[in-house]
């Protein structure tokens, strides 16, 4: 095996992830209602294509994509679309977005579907399309549309794809799972992966906490035959070692550029439940429409890894893994380090749901009250990316952006390791996720004021300009009456005026006459 | 049903603010017995008395800056710089010599910026240059080591600090007046005609700086602060002593040993400059920080005409700690990016 | 003996009129040399102010005000760009910053203009208020905003004779959430600084 590199700062906080038992899928069952938001990924809103009231089958798209940055949305089971309006999503917001409400008829019918057996033969832009349409996006946690990610301009050739099975994020064992039960659907899905991107070497990267895993993941590898060179790579478990810049390093020893993708080194990184879906969606054309979650915490009786309808609410999970109430407050959609605290569980899974946990009080006790930073170093020497944590919490204090951009704040991967170390419980990521909101609006407002400002001097110029050419127009008449009045000062002023006249109704007529917006009144 | 909303990371490691003083000041105790030991339960009794004092003017201040004392007192930090300012007091100081110190340290060098976090000096050093440049006779008085003289009961050493008219000090210059003093001997000779030298240093002081050297590693040992700023203050200090020093004359400033085992070397190179707040940042900027103190304490003691360099090198310093900040930021993840190479 | 020793009065004004004519003559060739055109704080101001065109800081538009502005006149006029245009402005004009002057409006959610298209009448009224050309239409036909464009003025409102126009709220749901800096009071018992 070749050697791994190690990278800065990183924590070592309790895995717990023995808690959801990897290695094994229970069955959460199909709810009376899903509930389906629209944006389940990063990018657009696909176009809802159903009516309230339309019976659908399994499969059936209900929402399609809306330009390349969008995927399309499909029934995970048959039923009878309820309704289509404004319902709490998984958010760190809490707001509402719109959703499909489809409710079951316990039936499970499904569409006919029909997939691409000989994929090898087939061009990557046709494959690229079939998984577009079959709805995948990342399944790692940010969603990022997989197609888009696929498809990479000529001019960035990709050599190696990685299959990022890291999952470092404590409490989480999904990904770890899906290895131990499906290590071949993995490798396959990778093929397929790697055959699109024409990579040259697939990497798959397994954390050392996972033994059960990675001796699947080998087993598959050499079970399966490849045009690639493969490698199933181990390394000592740290977080955040799964971030996907902080994996490169350490798989390959080179950092992203700084504001670039992984693209620029010619890598690709890929979650397994993503190679499994695209394998599902290019060989049995079998859209996106369940995942494995981790449902976890001592807060439930019954926590695991479940097979989850995507939409399926999280209140019907609760109930699935016989939620204890008392002694927990708090519901956490994703890991316990970057994952978001719900209000409420009546919110569905999405295709990004890779954990739900809900912790105890002794488990996860509040954070005391924040106190002040001592600047003692702690979350420098934590920072995956190397920032300098405490000069950055006091820029976002002071609103200074300049520095902060100065201070590399669009580096930070909000991986949380700085707040877990800081000893004063100051919530860093928070001002860091703030402060980046702000700079975003303020590029835009600046963008928007520099564009309303060339607008305004360009009306400016034009009202003059028209000012300045009626004025002579007016200059041009008067001079003209004086020279006519000198001429004929006996002329009857009567017939002058109606000749006046009818010069001036000529003009009203005239089509071509005072454009809209130029009236002299 | 409802859940509480907090931001992320849900979970948080073990270290926390009050944790971090409660080490420090553990740290402290090899250094305090000692110098106990030493010179008395002067120092404990300094520590005491300070103690309670810096408590009562933290919470005051914090009344007046309409804070709720409790939460704040129980951070311990101004326990951190009281401990701090009495260790560095000559043991058997008066009352109004502490008091004095601890409110320039709790009040000067910490409120008046903001509290703790803000502060762009080491109080405790704030304090201890004011009564240093206010008192120099009470600052420069040092009770005889253990094996020199005797060593006051706990009845003088309350008498020392409570009727300081009435307490009769038994006095002595330190080793490092008594080689400023001295110029023009051999060291050999210089350490065989005067008592106050032991077998590396000072009588005492050596076992003294020993011990704050067992706190501080002990403190390296528990991640409460990185190698960079006492290695940096240690190097340069050890690297002017042995440029200056001709191994033999007094005039030269003494052997590195001497000024490692020396005064506040020691104290300072672990306690004083690793405060965290009004350092550098960056574990580059702190090496830098630290060897300049390093530097800038070997000058002053050569050079100045003050018993000890450690508290005017810590405060200039402490100005400048911006200033290698802004030198010293670390490369970030990506921002030098390496092409990858052919196969 | 040097004339300096013996006449150092007339030495020192000497020296010193000489000095001033050398600096006068190199102040006098740069201010020539290095001309700049235009008014450069003004325009710094003028890329401060947030661009509204609204008129509401009592000038016809952002340029005129920020003219103003480097002439001697209050910063805190411009409700559009709120407390922290202000803030930038004090910043660069190195003035203690104030809190904005409630005579001129209040500060809002940015808004942008909704023409109810059924009940405009194409009078073209409102396309000649328009201070940045956002309004799209002709005589009797019917007009509607570019809502890109549209910098929530309110300009149009007034000349609409069948009150058409409505102001609308340009950031609201999921997208344009934001994260909120925590709470400054770093203990829930302290009271705010006064």
């Amino acid at each position: 095996m070749r050697a791994t590199h190690s990278i800065h700062g990183g924590i070592h906080p309790v895995e717990a992830k023995a808690l959801s038992a990897p290695g094994t899928v229970l069955d959460a069952g199909i709810p009376d209602k899903l509930v389906l938001p629209l944006s389940q990924h990063i990018g657009r809103q696909p176009e809802v294509i159903v009516e309230v009231g339309e019976t659908v089958k399994g499969g059936q798209v209900l929402a399609l994509g809306d330009g390349p940055m969008s995927v399309p949305l499909h029934a995970p089971t048959s039923g009878t679309i309820t309704a289509i309006d404004d319902r709490a999503v998984p958010h760190p917001s809490g707001l509402t977005n719109r959703c499909i409400e489809l409710s079951c008829d316990g039936n499970d019918d499904w569409v006919a579907l029909e997939g691409l057996a000989n994929w090898r033969e087939i061009d990557r832009t046709a494959l690229i399309s079939a998984i577009s349409l079959s709805g995948v996006a990342g399944m790692g946690g940010a969603g990022f549309p997989t197609a888009v990610k696929l498809n990479s301009p000529a001019t960035q050739p990709i050599r190696t794809l990685i299959i990022n099975g890291t999952e470092c994020e404590p409490y989480i064992s999904a990904d770890d799972t899906l290895m131990q039960i499906d290590a071949p659907a993995i490798v396959e899905g990778a093929e397929i992966l790697a055959h699109i991107v024409n990579a040259e070497e697939i990497l798959f990267a397994v954390e050392d906490n996972k033994p059960i895993a990675l001796a699947a993941m080998q087993e598959a590898v050499d079970a399966s035959e490849s045009n690639c060179r493969r490698e199933v790579m181990s390394f000592p478990t740290k977080y955040p070692s799964g971030g996907e810049k902080q994996l490169i390093e350490i798989l390959t020893g080179l950092q992203v550029p700084s504001g670039g993708l992984p693209a620029h080194l010619g890598i690709v990184c890929q979650n397994p439940g993503t190679a499994v879906a695209v394998r599902e969606a290019i060989l049995m054309g079998k859209p996106l429409t369940e995942r494995i979650v981790t449902l976890t915490g001592r807060a439930l009786n019954k926590p695991g890894n479940y097979r989850v309808r995507l939409g399926t609410p999280i209140s019907h999970l609760l109930a699935v893994t016989a939620f204890d109430p008392k002694d927990n407050q708090r519901l956490i959609h994703g890991g316990p380090m970057m994952g978001f605290a719900l209000e409420s569980s009546d919110v569905p899974i999405i295709k990004t749901t890779n954990c739900v946990l809900v912790p105890t009080e002794q488990e996860l006790p509040t954070p005391p009250p924040a106190q002040a930073c001592i600047r003692c170093g702690l979350c420098a020497e934590a920072c995956p990316a190397s920032l300098l944590p405490q000069q950055l919490y006091w820029y976002a204090r002071a609103k200074d952006q300049e520095q902060l951009e100065k201070h590399h704040l669009f580096d930070c991967i909000e991986c949380g390791a700085c707040s877990w170390v800081c000893p004063s419980h100051i919530p860093l990521v928070q001002y860091y996720r703030a402060a980046k909101g702000s700079i975003v609006d303020t590029r835009a407002e600046k963008t928007r004021s520099d564009r309303s400002r060339d607008r305004f001097e360009a009306r400016q110029e034009r009202v003059e300009r028209e000012l300045a050419a009626r004025e002579a127009q007016r200059a041009a008449r008067r001079a003209a009456a004086q020279k006519k009045a000198e001429q004929g000062a006996d002329d009857d002023p009567i017939a002058a005026a109606i000749a006046r006249a009818k010069a001036k109704k000529q003009t009203a007529e005239d089509p071509l006459g005072a454009p809209a917006g130029n009236d002299e009144s | 049903m409802s859940f509480l909303k907090i931001t992320s990371p849900h979970g948080h490691g073990p270290l926390t603010t009050a944790g971090i003083m409660q080490t420090v000041l553990l740290a402290t105790l090899p250094g305090v017995a000692v110098m106990t030991w030493f010179f008395g339960p002067g120092t404990l009794i300094n520590l005491l008395f300070g103690g309670a004092l810096a408590l009562a003017f933290e919470a005051a201040a914090l009344r007046l800056r309409d804070r709720n004392p409790g939460p704040y007192l129980r951070d311990y930090s101004v326990l951190v710089t009281s401990t701090l300012l009495c260790i560095a007091l000559p043991p058997y100081s008066p009352w109004w010599l502490v008091a004095t110190g601890i409110f320039s340290s709790v009040i000067l060098g910490k409120h008046v910026f903001g509290g703790l976090g803000y502060n762009p000096f080491n109080p405790a050093m704030v304090g201890y240059v004011i009564l240093l440049i206010s008192f120099p006779l009470q600052m420069s008085t040092w009770q005889a080591p253990r094996g020199l003289d005797a060593v006051p009961g706990v009845v003088d050493a309350l008498e020392a600090l409570l009727l300081p008219a009435r307490y009769d000090a038994i006095t002595m210059a330190t080793p490092l007046d008594v080689l400023r003093q001295n110029q023009g001997l051999l060291m050999a000779d210089l350490q065989a005609q005067k008592p106050q030298f032991g077998r590396w240093a000072g009588v005492g002081w050596e076992w003294i700086n020993l011990a704050f050297l067992a706190g501080g590693l002990w403190l390296l040992f528990k991640r409460v602060f990185t190698w960079h700023a006492p290695v940096g203050l240690l190097a340069a200090l050890g690297l002017c002593a042995a440029i200056g020093f001709d191994s033999g004359s007094s005039e030269s400033g003494g052997s590195p040993l001497l000024h490692w085992l020396s005064g506040a070397t020691m104290f300072g190179a672990f306690f004083i400059i690793t405060d965290p707040v009004s350092s550098a940042v960056s574990n580059r900027g702190r090496l830098i920080f630290g060897a300049l103190i390093g530097v800038l304490i070997y000058l002053i003691r050569v050079h100045g005409n003050y018993p000890d360099a450690v508290a005017f090198a810590v405060l200039i310093l402490n100005f400048a700690a911006p200033l290698i900040d802004q030198y010293t930021q670390p490369a970030v993840y990506g921002s030098n990016p390496v092409k990858r190479d052919e196969p | 003996m040097s004339f300096i020793e013996t006449q150092p009065l007339l030495a020192a004004l000497i020296a010193l009129l000489g000095l001033g004519v050398t600096f006068g003559a190199i102040l006098g060739f740069a201010s020539i040399r290095f001309r700049t055109e235009g008014n450069p704080l003004a325009d710094q101001i003028n890329q401060i102010l947030p661009q509204t065109q609204c008129g509401q800081c009592g000038y016809p538009g952002c340029k005129p005000y920020a003219t103003a502005i480097a002439d001697g006149d209050a910063i805190n006029k411009c409700p559009p760009g709120g407390q922290e245009t202000i803030d930038a402005l004090a910043d660069l004009l190195d003035v203690e910053s104030m809190t904005l002057d409630a005579e001129h409006g209040e500060e809002k959610a940015p808004k942008v203009a909704y023409i109810r298209e059924e009940d405009c009448i194409g009078c073209t009224k409102c396309i000649q208020a328009c201070p940045v050309d956002a309004i799209l239409g002709a005589a009797k036909l019917m007009h509607t905003v570019i809502a890109d464009e549209c910098t929530g003025c309110d300009l149009c409102l007034d000349p609409c004779p069948v009150d058409c126009i409505d102001m609308i709220e340009r950031k609201t749901g999921i997208q344009h959430w934001r994260w909120e800096l925590p709470s400054d009071n770093l203990i829930a018992s302290d009271r705010a600084a006064a």
